[in-house]
């Protein structure tokens, strides 16, 4: 990764009549809403600008630039982007001008029909307030040479500059690229004249953009996608290295540089850069070879094919097939009497061999996720019969609503849960993601539910669904109450809020608890011994929480200050390399080597640390199918763009103040941008210090110049959609599986990008050379701790980094009013590079801690305890 | 910018933080004028009702607009705006008024000017910023829900009544040309278009003030944008001044003021409500509060320009004169040229 390719832009090209069947064809029939859908999937795929041409002999082009826009304009997901007018008619830009309230790019003019005009459209698009694209072409006619392309753009940068008084950094000039390999020998150099000169205005013309469209390059290869693809990602290798720093691209169809195979690579590269005279033929010869993706299947067993239907939809279910169960379904309904027989019959024996099976270990969470999907689609096969008969007696064990709490994103837990309900014939609402408690009571009195059920992951969570509880005793409420997540606690259900809710409140630790519990609350016969069970095991929770001596005594905030860790500082802290904030990408392949896999298993209810899970006894077998469908949601997610990851880091001069760490704007330290506030150990520490991270980081009286780094990182742009992608179609096992991979994505940045930081972008640690298992073990020197977890536990303080990084404006990422980062698949964290920085927990907090952390952060008491509650004593 | 920049009002901003004056319709609204007194003598025969249309009474009640311009001035105001937010002929065709639009911006520019100059003194010289309102029509967004793609107003009509009002309000003597609580970018842009095409015709150039509208706690403009997106929507003016108004109380107002801060290359202007208004529509934040908010502001080195929008009274820019007095302006940032565009939200290359 580097810098000019992390800056790099890409423009959206299908919502363009001239380059897309697909797109001409909506507008030509007047379907502007399937258009809108186009544009908008450019967006949710990456586009950080679209393109929008409607240059068709067919079309009113003005009238049809015209009510795109407006429709666009009302359409956010889509307008959130800037947009490019492209048109070579001026009647059609200066329409397109007057329709878009953002600041949009011109695309195009040109010195073609002399100065004058020229001058007067770029007055004109300076007072509509845009950027523009200047095409290098003269009154002599486009330009094909180095020579013409960088005359004709130093042209234009003079005349807009000095007599159009047009901002520089607001020009994006376009030296054409043109296709090679055409078998014209005077082809042949275009690429190579497009690199040069994109090196040579840059050089001479500051604060000027290149851009191209990319797709002209490879014309010669029409219908071989996967040269093209490989041509594309050479040529932009190049260009991008040459200064060219935007393109117009279909960014879902991208080959990664590094993953073309290194003989089509270097036949490729023969031809971008005219290497050798016979580029042309040999990559011709090449081309056939990589024409469609051709893999063999495996051959599958499939003598249970055999069998009769009813065995073969256990089967199917057991194993998780798809394959066949809507013929197979279709065959047991022709037998049946009625359809919903086949539901309660086979394929309810089938279910119950698999929740069996569940129960005595001996399958395993993911396996029974699949066995849902396939349960799911037997059913939806079933279902117009069902509905035909009007047979109104289907009943389930009961009606369950899940929510992920206001203020969190989280979801994988949630849905395990809910999948495993509805294999055990529980009907499941679920709102998702960001539910606000008004929503979730609302809907289970709509829906007359029996149950609700919570879930969340980050700790201002615990406080939400204590407020859900309390409004449901308000409401006069009587169902029953499941809490659930990473963070809940049986404790903290006993102690903060079962007290709250009259109704039975049920602590649920993980999904194979789910259908136990569910069963035995909503059971008439067993629902009051159950209650009665809880409320006597949480009273004992209670008792014993209260009873409990914290392990050492607490100390004042003055003595934890007193015996603060004082790092040695002797050797003066390293000046980093590139300060100030820098924009980061990843390519999925890259990130798949560093991906810390053990946790990836505990998702899925498999302990064990990898690489011994794959061949553990009981859990192995399970285990290495899950890792081959990661891998192989991995494949697809690298080859079809589906999720993408995006960062920003950022180094900052900073020095310590008391507790805080202050962050400057320069090496002056004289403008303080921003202060890093931290929580201090407060326990009795026997040979040790009371830690607190700023420790870490040289005090402001000390002179010493010191440095503190941040970053946010997502590899969850597009997961979202993927999930719901698989959701719809039933696939609940895929859905949680892509979100399951986008966490690992994001850990694995984290990962690779604080590698970078120590060897390049900090350079403290300029030699080191680690694998990945030393990798995953912290082997490395300096830490890179997250807010929300154990040294620093306030989340408020990513609002902090997100303003340093200006991380939202960057990546896409976002912080919720609880500040959870959405997506859900990101970090986000401090550096700290002193070799004596560690990672500790900074545990329970006293009163005088609190008030001065209060005090620093400029909150109410109030607010202070609400954001610290986990830290402090009940 | 040349004109901006050797601008006295300019150099007085180096020094000190400048104020603007407060609401203009609360003010009228307490001396409870009936459709009479809206008339006056020259419109009692007006063939439809024009209570309401405070603009009007730039002619049909100018001492009255006057005093209320000295009143301000008394209470330290710096720039006055005229009274002039309905003015366009967009707007005045409401009262079937348009013909009306040209002879209000001049008068109530002249009236204001009056104002300026019975108070300016060389140490402080007043200044009347002719005010252009964002009319009650929408380019960006449509009136009916069933058919996003109409639109109820052109960026060409929109031009050309900017334009008109805009030489106007030159012609009767303003110093400056203020954009204000702009709600759609892209009427702002048509003004920003006029006011540009006005200067050229005219041959020289007016300091302009940009100030938009966030218009509830999403932190967008009504059109959608943030606020930092709406300014690279706008810095192609080269604004003179580009900030906030309207639709909030300061304490609400603040985060997108410091967002403002953040990205602005010239001075920074925010004149808020009053607070929310109550149940019974009136505005409750009493002038000290209000300046204890906007004191805070300004020593935390946000803001170039204050003064009161709804609610406010010369009461209360007496107390934020008296908040900022003494206070160090927000200095100008200097950013790398970069390619600032936006759609609803900001794109920086």
């Amino acid at each position: 990764m580097s810098a000019e390719f992390s800056s790099f832009i890409n423009i959206g090209e299908r919502t363009n009549v001239t380059g897309s069947a697909v797109f001409k064809r909506l507008i030509l029939n007047g379907d502007y809403e399937k258009a809108l859908d186009v544009a908008r999937q450019q967006v949710e795929n990456g586009a950080q600008i679209i393109d929008i041409n409607m240059d068709e002999a067919m079309l009113d082009s003005v009238e049809a630039m015209r009510t795109f826009l407006n429709l666009i304009a009302s359409e956010p997901d889509i307008s959130r982007v800037p947009i490019m007018i492209d048109s070579s008619k001026w009647e059609v830009i200066e329409t397109g001008l007057k329709c878009v309230q953002g600041k949009a790019i011109v695309n195009s003019i040109s010195l073609k029909e002399g100065e004058e005009n020229f001058i007067h459209q770029a007055k004109l698009i300076k007072r509509y307030g845009a950027a523009t694209v200047v095409m290098a072409f003269d009154e002599k006619g486009q330009a094909d040479t180095k020579t013409r392309k960088v005359e004709i753009c130093q042209r234009s940068y003079k005349v807009l500059t000095e007599q159009v008084g047009f901002p520089p950094e607001d020009i994006i000039f376009d030296p054409n690229i043109f296709a090679v390999a055409t078998g014209i020998e005077e082809h042949d150099n275009y690429a190579v004249d497009f690199i040069e000169a994109t090196k040579e205005i840059r050089a001479t013309c500051p604060h000027v953009h290149v851009s191209g469209g990319l797709s002209n390059i490879s014309f010669s290869f029409r219908g071989n996608n996967p040269v093209r693809e490989a041509m594309h990602s050479v040529f932009l290798y190049h260009a991008i290295r040459a200064g060219m720093d935007m393109a117009i691209v279909n960014a879902g169809q991208l080959e990664v540089y590094d993953e073309i195979p290194d003989e089509l690579r270097e036949a490729v590269e023969d031809v971008i850069l005219n290497r050798r005279s016979d580029g042309t033929e040999r990559l011709l010869d090449l081309a056939p070879k990589y024409q469609g993706d051709g893999k063999a299947a495996a051959k599958e067993d499939l003598s249970w094919r055999e069998q009769p239907v009813n065995k073969r939809l256990e089967h199917a279910l057991v194993k998780g097939i798809t394959d066949y169960i809507i013929d197979d379904t279709e065959e047991a309904r022709q037998q049946a009497e009625k359809p919903l027989h086949v539901i309660e019959g086979p394929l309810m024996d089938g279910m119950n061999v698999v929740g069996d099976l569940f129960g005595e270990g001996k399958m395993f969470l993911p396996q029974v996720v699949k066995s849902a999907r396939v349960m799911k689609k037997a059913v939806a096969h079933l279902q117009p019969y069902i509905e035909a008969e009007k047979t109104d007696d289907t009943k389930s064990n009961g009606k369950i609503l899940l929510a992920t709490v206001k203020g969190d994103v989280h979801d994988i837990g949630k849905n395990i849960v809910g999948v495993v309900l509805q294999c055990n014939n529980f009907e499941v609402i679920d709102l998702g993601v960001m539910v606000p408690c008004a929503t979730i009571l609302q809907t289970a009195i709509d829906e007359d539910v029996d149950m609700i059920g919570l879930s969340g992951l980050i700790t201002p969570s615990l406080d939400e669904m204590v407020h859900v509880a309390k409004e449901m005793e308000r409401q006069g409420f009587t169902m029953p109450l499941l809490i659930g997540g990473a963070t809940t606690s049986k404790a903290h259900t006993a102690v903060k809020i079962e007290q709250n809710y009259h109704a039975p409140v049920a602590y649920v630790a993980n999904a194979s608890r789910a259908v136990g519990v569910c069963q035995k609350l909503l059971n008439k016969g067993t629902r009051d011994i159950y209650a009665a069970e809880l409320t006597t095991e949480y009273e004992k929770v209670r008792d014993q929480h209260a009873r409990k001596q914290p392990r050492s005594r607490p100390v004042t905030l003055d003595e934890a200050r007193q015996n603060a860790f004082t790092p040695d500082f002797s050797e003066l802290p390293c000046v980093p390399n590139t300060l100030g904030v820098t924009p980061v990408t990843a390519d999925l392949a890259t990130l798949r080597k560093y991906i810390d896999w053990t946790p990836f298993f505990l998702t899925w209810s498999l302990a064990g640390k990898y690489p011994r899970i794959l061949n553990d006894e009981v859990v192995g077998e399970q285990a290495r199918e899950l890792f081959e469908d990661a891998n192989a949601m991995l494949d697809t997610v690298i080859a079809d763009g589906s999720l993408t990851a995006k960062g920003v880091m950022g180094l900052f001069p900073a020095n310590r103040v008391g507790d805080d760490i202050e962050v400057y704007q320069d090496d002056s330290r004289s403008e303080v941008i921003g202060v890093s506030h931290h929580l201090r150990q407060q326990t009795l520490k026997q040979g040790f210090a009371n830690y607190c991270l700023s420790d870490f980081v040289a005090s402001k009286t000390s002179g010493i110049k010191d440095y503190i780094g941040a970053f946010a990182v997502t590899g969850g742009i597009g997961e979202d959609e993927l999930a719901d992608k698989f959701k719809d179609n039933g696939d609940d096992y895929n859905s949680i599986m892509a979100k399951a991979v986008a966490d690992r994505l994001a850990e694995a940045f984290a990962e690779y990008l604080h590698e970078q930081v120590r060897k390049h972008y900090w350079g403290y640690a300029r030699d080191e050379a680690l694998d990945n298992d030393a990798l995953i073990r912290e082997k490395y020197q300096g830490i890179r701790p997250a807010p929300g977890y154990a040294a620093c536990p306030e989340h408020t303080e990513k609002q902090l980094i997100w303003d340093l990084l200006d991380a939202e404006t960057h990546t896409g990422m976002k912080l919720t009013e609880s500040y959870a980062m959405w997506p859900g698949a990101s970090v986000s964290g401090w550096y700290f590079s002193h070799p004596q920085s560690r990672y500790f927990a900074v545990a329970k907090i006293q009163q005088d801690q609190l008030e001065d952390y209060a005090r620093r952060k400029g909150w109410s008491l109030d607010e202070a305890e609400r954001w610290l509650a986990p830290n402090l004593n009940d | 910018m040349v004109t901006d920049s050797q601008h006295p009002l300019f150099l007085a901003a180096q020094k000190r933080i400048l104020i603007l004056d407060g609401a203009m319709g609360t003010m009228i609204q307490k001396h409870k004028l009936e459709e009479e007194a809206y008339r006056g003598e020259r419109f009692k025969d007006w063939h439809c009702d024009v209570k309401g249309n405070n603009d009007l009474l730039v002619l049909s009640q100018p001492e009255l607009i006057y005093q209320i311009h000295c009143e301000y001035l008394e209470a330290g105001a710096d720039i006055l705006e005229t009274n002039t937010f309905n003015a366009t002929t967009i707007a005045m065709a409401d009262y079937d008024m348009q013909s009306l639009s040209d002879e209000i911006n001049r008068e109530a520019a002249r009236l204001a000017k009056r104002a300026a100059e019975k108070f300016s003194t060389p140490d402080k010289p007043r200044f009347v910023a002719g005010v252009l309102g964002p009319t009650n029509r929408t380019a960006s967004i449509s009136p009916d829900v069933n058919d996003p793609g109409k639109r109820n107003v052109s960026f060409d009509e929109l031009v050309k009544a900017y334009a008109s009002s805009c030489h106007a309000l030159i012609e009767g003597g303003s110093d400056l040309i203020m954009l204000e609580t702009i709600f759609d970018t892209l009427n702002a842009k048509a003004a920003v278009f006029a006011v540009e095409s006005v200067f050229d015709e005219l041959g020289k150039r007016l300091p302009v003030m940009v100030s938009g509208t966030i218009t509830d706690a999403s932190g967008r403009t009504l059109s959608g944008q943030t606020a930092e997106a709406f300014y690279y929507s706008m810095r192609h003016v080269t604004p003179f001044s580009f900030g906030l108004n309207c639709a909030l109380g300061p304490d609400l107002l603040r985060q997108y003021v410091d967002e403002v801060a953040g990205v602005a290359e010239c001075l920074v202007s925010a004149h808020p409500n009053a607070g929310l208004p109550n149940e019974f529509g009136e505005y409750d934040m009493e002038g000290p509060e209000m300046a204890e908010h906007i004191g805070e502001w300004a020593r935390a080195g946000l803001v170039n320009i204050v003064g009161g929008c709804c609610g406010s009274t010369p009461e209360h820019i007496r107390c934020i004169a008296d908040a900022v007095s003494g206070v160090t302006p927000r200095a100008l940032p200097e950013f790398a040229p970069k390619m600032r565009l936006s759609g609803l939200e900001p794109f920086v290359h």
